[in-house]
This record gives C-alpha cells, structure tokens and sequence, in this order.
C-alpha cells in the first residue's frame, strides 16, 4: 500500500491554474525527485500535501484514509514534514532549540511547566549523531555551516514519525562538499523507511539519490519513472517543453 | 587517538568564562562597579547610605520600565509610548483614589487601563500590520492627552481615604531598610529572567526576534505572542507608575516624560539588540543602573548638569560600539 496517494489533485487561485489533474503515489522508503521550471507547480504541489493550501478539486489518501487538512500543523500530526528552501532556523538560538522550535519539551506539574533543556539537548544530539553529522546541540546556529544548517532543519522532521519528509531545494545555495552532505542525510531519511520529496532544479542530485522523478510542466505532470530508466536529457526536454509527455 | 562524531557532538565550545567575557552585560556590571569605586574615594558624598538609598531608587522606575521593554525589544519592536502611559496610569490611579475609591480598585483600575492600552498596541501591530513604531508614537501622544483629560490639567496630590496606604507601598522600606520600589523591582527582574530562560512564551520571542517568518512556519503562535508583549510592556510602565505615585505622592501630567529614551537606552546599553532576538532582565536592570550613576555622580563631581545628555548619550553609543567590535572578529 502506498504511504500517500494523490488522486487527480488541482488547484487554482482565481483564473490561474497552477495544478491540474495531478495523481501520483509515494511508497515508503522511496526517494522521488519532483522537477520542473519556474512556475510548473512543484510548489504549490507541495505546499498542498504539507496544509498550507487546501487542493480545489481532487484527494489525498495517507495509508489508505482520505485526509483533508486545513493547516500545516494538521499535516505534521499526520506524520508529514517539511524542510523549507530557507530552513526556517532563528540563528539567534541553539541547535537544540531549532529541532524543538514550536513543540519545545517541558517538564513539571499542570500550568508549572519549565523547558526541559537537558532532555532536548539529549536527543537533539542523538539525532545528528544518527544524521551523522557533527553538529552539536549548544551551538548557536549563526555560526554553522550550510550543512549543518540543513541537519539542523532535517533533525527537526525526525522529532516525531514522520511518514513523509518534502525537502524544498535543500542544495540550492550550498557549497560542492555540503551537498554531498545533505543527500547523506536524505538517504538516512530513505533507509528508515521514510517517503522523500526532493523538489529541486539539480539534476545530478536528482539523478545520484532519488529512485523516480516526476516532472512537471504547467500545471501537468508530463512524467513519472524510474530514475534507472529516464536520462538526464530526457527530464531536461520534458522540463522545457521539447519533449512532450512519457509513459 | 580519533575523535568520535559522539564526541564532537557531546563537546561544549565555551567555558563559563568564556561565555562571561562574551557578554556585554558582563563589561557594564565591571563599568558600573569601577564608576563606584571611583566615585567613592573621589567624592565624600557617594558612598553614604542617603545617596544609595536615592540611587537604588532612582534605578527602580527606569529599570522595571525596561523589564517590560525587554520583551518587545526582543521580539525586534519597540514601544515609544511606556513614558506617557506611565503618567496616564498614574493619573488613573490618583483620580480613581482621589474620588473616594479604595486602593485595591485604584490599582485594578489602572492595571486594566494598561492592559488595554498595550493590547491596542498589540492588535495594531500584531493583526493589521502596522510599524510598532508608528503605533506606539502615535499612543505616546495619545495617553498623554487623556492623562491632562483625566486630571483636567492639574497636580493631584490627595488619595482619599486609602492616601497613607499608597504612600507607604511606594515610599516604605518593609523589608531590612530596603526602599520598597527596589524590592519590587528585585521581584519582577526575576519573574522576567525565569519567564525568558525557562518557559515555552519566553523561547517563544526570541525565536520570533531571530527569524519571525520561521518562528510563523513551525507552528509559533507568533501573533498571539506579539499581542502579549505589548501589554506586558505597557503593564510595567503601568506598575512603575503605580510605585512612582506612592513615592511622590503627587502625579503631575509631566510624569514620565522623555521616560521612553531613558527605557530603551537602559534596554541597550544591557546587552539587548533593537533588531531582535537578543536581550535579558538582568541587562535591563544594569543598563538602568549605569546610566543612573553617571547621572549622579556628574553632579557629585560638580560638573555642569548640561554635560549629562552628552554623557549618556555616550554610554550608549560605547554599548554598542563594544558589541559591533565582537561581532567584526566575529565575521573575519
């Protein structure tokens, strides 16, 4: 069974229409590349499977049950999770503090509730520890690298079970050796069993870690295959038009 | 022997001292303390327990002003109106006693009129968007009028039947000769430290001061939480007003003044940064106190009162200067 199915979803925002007659499912542990130019609708696709936006025509089923929700916090308790293209860190706080940002731990009785710095600075450490990535939890995030940035920002999915993580362009504006880093952490996110969107413009970090791309072109998906059986020349001329839809 | 990754992720970068010596507050405490020594041994008048007395309650109105200040300098706003809404507060309580009302209802009467006060801020800024800057200008100008409107433009100095009572919770010492508006301001600098360090509210303004767009995207209730801090604000200019009319015993509609300048310098030359996400209570209180000092003791030492805008004026610009010079290492 598929983790999330989408059934010919659409969305317009008044005579634009942005998406159109859009399904595709996504099983666990599965690495799918969505691309697609300026403008194709990859993120407002997105932003519809994490609540932002609610779709005008069409379902999503997560394991089998319809779901409709209303905003992104309704999405998260669902299971899905989303690492925004600018992370959303507050580089005035710790590490620790970002994972926990908007669901912080705390401890005590009733309305006398203290944060719980020592449990999130534990676990906040033991997530990188599994990202394999040497961040530590008392560092002010001003002073990380764009890698640890993106640890940072994906420790934040793992807090809970997430079902599914969407990745917004997460090696847009980092350098050579950080890539290669964040598509270490999407792989650790892949052989937990998670279901990983990658949306991105890149397409040898497409093509190095995702297991099928789909792309998209006004509002359409013109295609959805194995990363295996597609090239990077083909999902070049589906992105741009020259080629007009695959199987 | 390598290094693990467990290791690399368990290590703590700064030492306690490390961190002490990083810490603007921690430069103006050392200022504070070496002002007074100075003044001190150069003066005969410092050191004597009349003068500190006045001193500590010099602080107090300043620094529980920038308590409340904190919260919204934090979250990256400001709030120039706590100077006339500690005159209108004050006003409200002197008229409301005035006319025979107790003190209980005095005081609940202006907490109310400062609650309100700063959720009108709030809303203003928080919902429809407004510059807090604006809005809280705007206010300054507005709580003033209604502090003449209120007293009719006069010097209210009779309190009713309860007048004894609120001189003695402004101007007493109940506890060990301490004067009580210092007491007072001990007890609300630790509730803003506690709420800061350790509740879920008060991580929740520095995140919004550090990146208010991704404090919004996971889940912060950030508008709520503007709306808060702008009643807090305005509630510690409203308390402050309430210990300042029991210590003078008359509240004119001049009280307060210019105040707003003295409250953020305070707020800055603490440690606390205008653009947000950085500041504590206890910076709020050692700001207050370094500019009351050289206040005080520009007149012990006999210079021309006019140098003392030139002085403070100075002290914060040092503040700051001292902070950009870290920052610069920081950034090489």
């Amino acid at each position: 069974m598929s983790v999330l199915e989408l059934a010919n979803i659409s969305k317009h925002f008044g005579a634009i229409q942005a998406v159109n007659d859009v399904s595709f499912s996504l099983e666990a542990g599965e690495v799918v590349g969505l691309m697609g130019d300026n403008g194709a609708g990859k993120s407002t696709l997105v932003k519809m499977i994490a609540g932002n936006f609610r779709p005008s025509h069409g379902t999503m089923h997560l394991e089998g049950k319809e779901i409709v929700m209303h905003k992104p916090a309704e999405a998260r308790q669902h299971g899905i999770e989303i690492v925004h293209q600018d992370l959303a860190l507050c580089n005035n706080l710790t590490a620790a503090a970002n994972v926990y940002l908007g669901r912080e731990l705390r401890r005590g009785i009733g309305p006398f509730r203290i944060l719980d710095y020592a449990s999130m600075y534990k676990r906040a450490g033991q997530l990188f520890a599994e990202l394999k990535s040497e961040t530590r939890p008392r560092d002010l995030v001003k002073q990380m690298s764009g890698g640890q940035r993106q640890a940072v920002a994906i420790a934040r999915t793992m807090l809970s079970q997430a079902k599914i993580v969407l990745m917004d362009e997460p090696t847009a504006a980092i350098s050579v050796r950080q890539v290669a880093e964040v598509l270490n952490l999407i792989r650790h996110l892949r052989d937990q069993g998670i279901a990983v969107v990658l949306i991105s413009h890149r397409m040898p970090d497409v093509f190095d870690v995702a297991d099928r791309v789909i792309v998209m072109r006004r509002g359409r998906k013109v295609a959805d295959k194995k990363i295996a059986l597609s090239s990077p020349e083909e999902v070049t001329g589906l992105i741009t038009g020259a080629i007009e839809q695959v199987a | 022997m390598a290094v693990t990754l467990d290791q690399t992720i368990a290590q703590k970068q700064h030492t306690f001292l490390s961190r002490l010596f990083a810490n603007q507050t921690f430069w103006v405490v050392i200022a504070v303390i070496l002002a007074c020594l100075f003044l001190s041994f150069a003066t005969d008048a410092f050191a004597t327990q009349k003068n500190l007395f006045n001193i500590t309650r010099n602080i107090t109105f300043v620094a529980i002003v920038a308590l409340g200040m904190t919260f919204v300098i934090i979250t990256g706003g400001i709030d120039l109106s706590v100077g006339s809404v500690l005159c209108l507060c004050s006003m409200v309580l002197a008229v409301t006693m005035h006319a025979g009302y107790s003190i209980e209802i005095g005081i609940l009467a202006t907490i109310v009129t400062a609650l309100a006060i700063g959720a009108f801020n709030g809303v203003l800024i928080a919902y429809l968007g407004f510059p807090p800057f604006v809005v809280t200008l705007g206010m300054l100008s507005v709580a003033r009028s209604l502090a003449m409107v209120a007293s009719n433009n006069t010097v209210v100095f009779q309190f009713g039947p309860d007048h004894q009572k609120l001189l003695a919770l402004g101007g007493g010492a109940w506890v060990f000769g301490i004067a009580n508006p210092v007491l007072y301001m001990i007890i609300l600098a630790l509730i803003t430290g506690f709420i800061l360090r350790w509740t879920k509210f008060g991580r929740h303004i520095f995140a919004i001061g550090g990146n208010e767009h991704a404090a919004t995207l996971t889940g912060v209730p950030v508008k709520q939480i503007k709306v808060a801090v702008y009643m807090i604000s305005a509630l510690s200019a409203g308390l402050a007003g309430i210990i300042q009319t029991g210590w003078l015993g008359a509240v004119t509609t001049n009280l307060g003044t210019g105040m707003e300048l003295q409250v953020i310098a305070a707020t800055v030359i603490g440690g606390a940064n205008l653009a947000g996400g950085v500041g504590t209570a206890i910076g709020a209180i050692v700001g207050a106190a370094l500019i009351e000092v050289i206040r005080n003791s520009l007149g012990l030492l006999g210079i021309n009162a006019f140098w003392q805008g030139t002085f403070i004026g100075g002290a914060i610009i040092l503040a700051v200067l001292f902070d950009r010079i870290r920052n610069f290492r920081r950034s090489d």
